[in-house]
């Protein structure tokens, strides 16, 4: 479904931040990114999510090649992608509810076809009593379970998550955790950046460790 | 949305079998924020430029109708003067040259200033008490004139010069000419200063709307990055700016509409006081006409047009600059 081959990237004339990353991420498979601070791992999200382009390699999403990909079949594509920012982007004059909305009603969907399901998927998260609150009043934590709701609420081919449980603690993290395993049993790929060691040792998933640029990947 | 404008939506939690409630949700905001301070000073600037562009407006119509006016009073009118000569009787010369006068085709009436006008007409100079017989004070004939076939003033001059040769004809040409070269100045200085007014305030208004537009750009990132179509960031910006240039515009617009109004009111109230006929003679009358009112519901469109073509672009040109960073990395790295 990804595809990335021999791909570098380097930050105007310095030095490549990312050196000859070659890697699938495969339908319904479930992999962490791992690594010290600063070793590219957003910057690796970012190429995922086709917010930077590569300076050097190939990279191919939905067996496209995205260098051949055109301004207006961007936001098409990135429909197919879910992603939970590490600075959470939510819109502050919206509620909860609305943010995680966002998706559907870009879409054109009508507010009745998945009102239901956006307060569900809430009530899920721990948000179900905090609906119609503005994110400036919510806490760090109930920030990042509404950018993980709006990220999975019109069920994504794959979801990138940067750091999706830095802001919690750990019985919620293990719940979002188990969402992110149920997605990805009903089908959606998961990529999921992040430092917490005990996270990753709850299951049994793909690792993609960077370091000085270079990705090793353990099966 | 149908029910996007519900005041109260219900919903029940029954799918895990917890006892029902209730959910509440307030209606569904707008993408993009309805008011905040950006806004809010967006459309003080507007109204403050469309007023001025009004007024300007305005005043250009009010210029040009009284030039207009003034050349149209002196056009309409000649004058006779009637020289006083030994041995012929200055009434029966003036009857004369009346009637020679009313014998044209063109003219409409002729009026003979009589002795009292005259001596009203020379007063400031000679003062009250002076005798006119005393004095060799030509005497004048009024003639009104239609403008639309006006009589031939050369076939007049030959005519007068038979039944009164100490008659001379004043047809105010030297006077018409004057006046439509100062009118013609007066409207295109007047178009000149309301083209740069326009300038100004389409100027004011794009930079403006681009300051308010950039306190927006996490919006359409987000927007941009949960798979909106730059059409739709566009169409949900412009919608909300189109209705901020309009409210600007439309208040800057009746503001400059009710002054020239009042002043209208004002005037006809007070008229024949010596600060109304100051005013009048100083701007002429107040009235805009529905050229004017015409013109100032344009600025209005225009304004409202122009914020609106100014928030697409902005949208756009925003949407682009976060392409390019994903096309050169280097400049995401500046953000």
């Amino acid at each position: 479904m990804i595809h990335f081959e021999n791909v570098g990237l380097r930050y105007g004339m310095g030095p490549e931040v990312l050196r000859d990353m070659t890697f699938d991420i495969p339908k319904r498979s479930f992999q962490f990114l791992t690594g010290p601070s600063g070793a590219g791992k957003t910057t690796l999200m970012r190429l995922l999510f086709m917010s930077l382009q590569p300076t050097r390699g190939l990279i191919r999403m939905f067996d496209r090649d995205i260098a051949s990909i055109g301004r207006d079949e961007l936001p098409l594509l990135r429909r197919r992608i879910g992603i939970v920012f590490q600075d959470f982007r939510l819109l502050d004059h919206m509620t909860t509810y609305e943010n995680v909305a966002l998706p559907l009603r870009v879409r054109g969907k009508e507010e009745s076809s998945y009102r239901s399901d956006v307060i569900e998927l809430l009530k899920w998260v721990g948000l179900g009593e905090r609906l119609n609150v503005l994110p400036p009043v919510l806490s760090g934590g109930e920030k990042q379970r509404v950018a993980i709701a709006r990220a999975l609420i019109d069920r994504p081919e794959v979801l990138l998550a940067d750091e999706p449980t830095g802001n919690v603690d750990p019985p919620m993290a293990q719940r979002l955790l188990n969402l992110f395993i149920e997605l990805n049993r009903l089908g959606t790929a998961v990529v999921i950046a992040t430092h917490d060691l005990t996270l990753m040792d709850r299951v049994d998933a793909r690792r993609m460790i960077l370091s000085d640029g270079r990705l090793d990947i353990y099966d | 949305m149908t029910d996007a404008t519900d005041k109260a939506r219900v919903e029940k939690a029954t799918r895990d079998g917890r006892r029902a409630r209730t959910v509440v949700l307030r209606p569904m905001a707008p993408i993009v924020p309805q008011a905040n301070v950006s806004g809010t000073a967006l459309i003080v600037v507007i109204a403050i430029m469309s007023f001025l562009c009004c007024m300007t407006l305005g005043s250009v119509f009010m210029v040009q109708d009284t030039a207009k006016a003034w050349q149209g009073q002196i056009s309409r009118e000649i004058t006779i003067q009637v020289m006083p000569q030994d041995g012929v009787d200055m009434e029966t010369t003036l009857e004369a040259v009346r009637t020679s006068v009313l014998s044209f085709s063109g003219v409409s009436s002729a009026r003979i200033i009589d002795r009292a006008s005259t001596a009203r007409l020379l007063e400031p100079w000679l003062g009250d008490d002076f005798n006119m017989d005393e004095l060799p004070v030509p005497r004048l004939v009024v003639v009104t004139v239609d403008e639309g076939s006006p009589p031939d003033t050369s076939a007049l001059r030959e005519a007068l010069a038979i039944s009164a040769p100490q008659a001379t004809l004043d047809d105010h040409r030297a006077w018409t000419g004057r006046l439509v070269a100062m009118a013609r100045t007066t409207i295109l200085v007047g178009v000149g200063i309301l083209a740069l007014m326009l300038s100004t305030t389409m100027l004011t208004v794009i930079f403006a709307t681009r300051g308010a537009m950039a306190g927006n750009r996490h919006i359409i990132e987000v927007l941009h990055f949960v798979g909106a179509e730059s059409g739709f960031i566009a169409s949900q910006f412009q919608t909300r700016f189109l209705m901020i240039g309009l409210k600007g515009a439309s208040v800057g617009g009746a503001l400059a509409a009710s002054v020239f109004l009042l002043l209208g009111v004002w005037q006809n109230a007070s008229m024949a006081t010596p600060l109304n006929d100051q005013a009048t003679a100083l701007f002429g009358r107040f009235q805009l006409g529905d050229g004017g009112y015409f013109g100032i519901v344009a600025v209005i469109a225009l304004i409202a047009a122009m914020t609106t073509l100014t928030t697409r672009l902005t949208v756009i040109r925003t949407i682009e600059e976060i392409d390019r960073e994903r096309a050169n990395p280097s400049m995401a790295e500046l953000e």
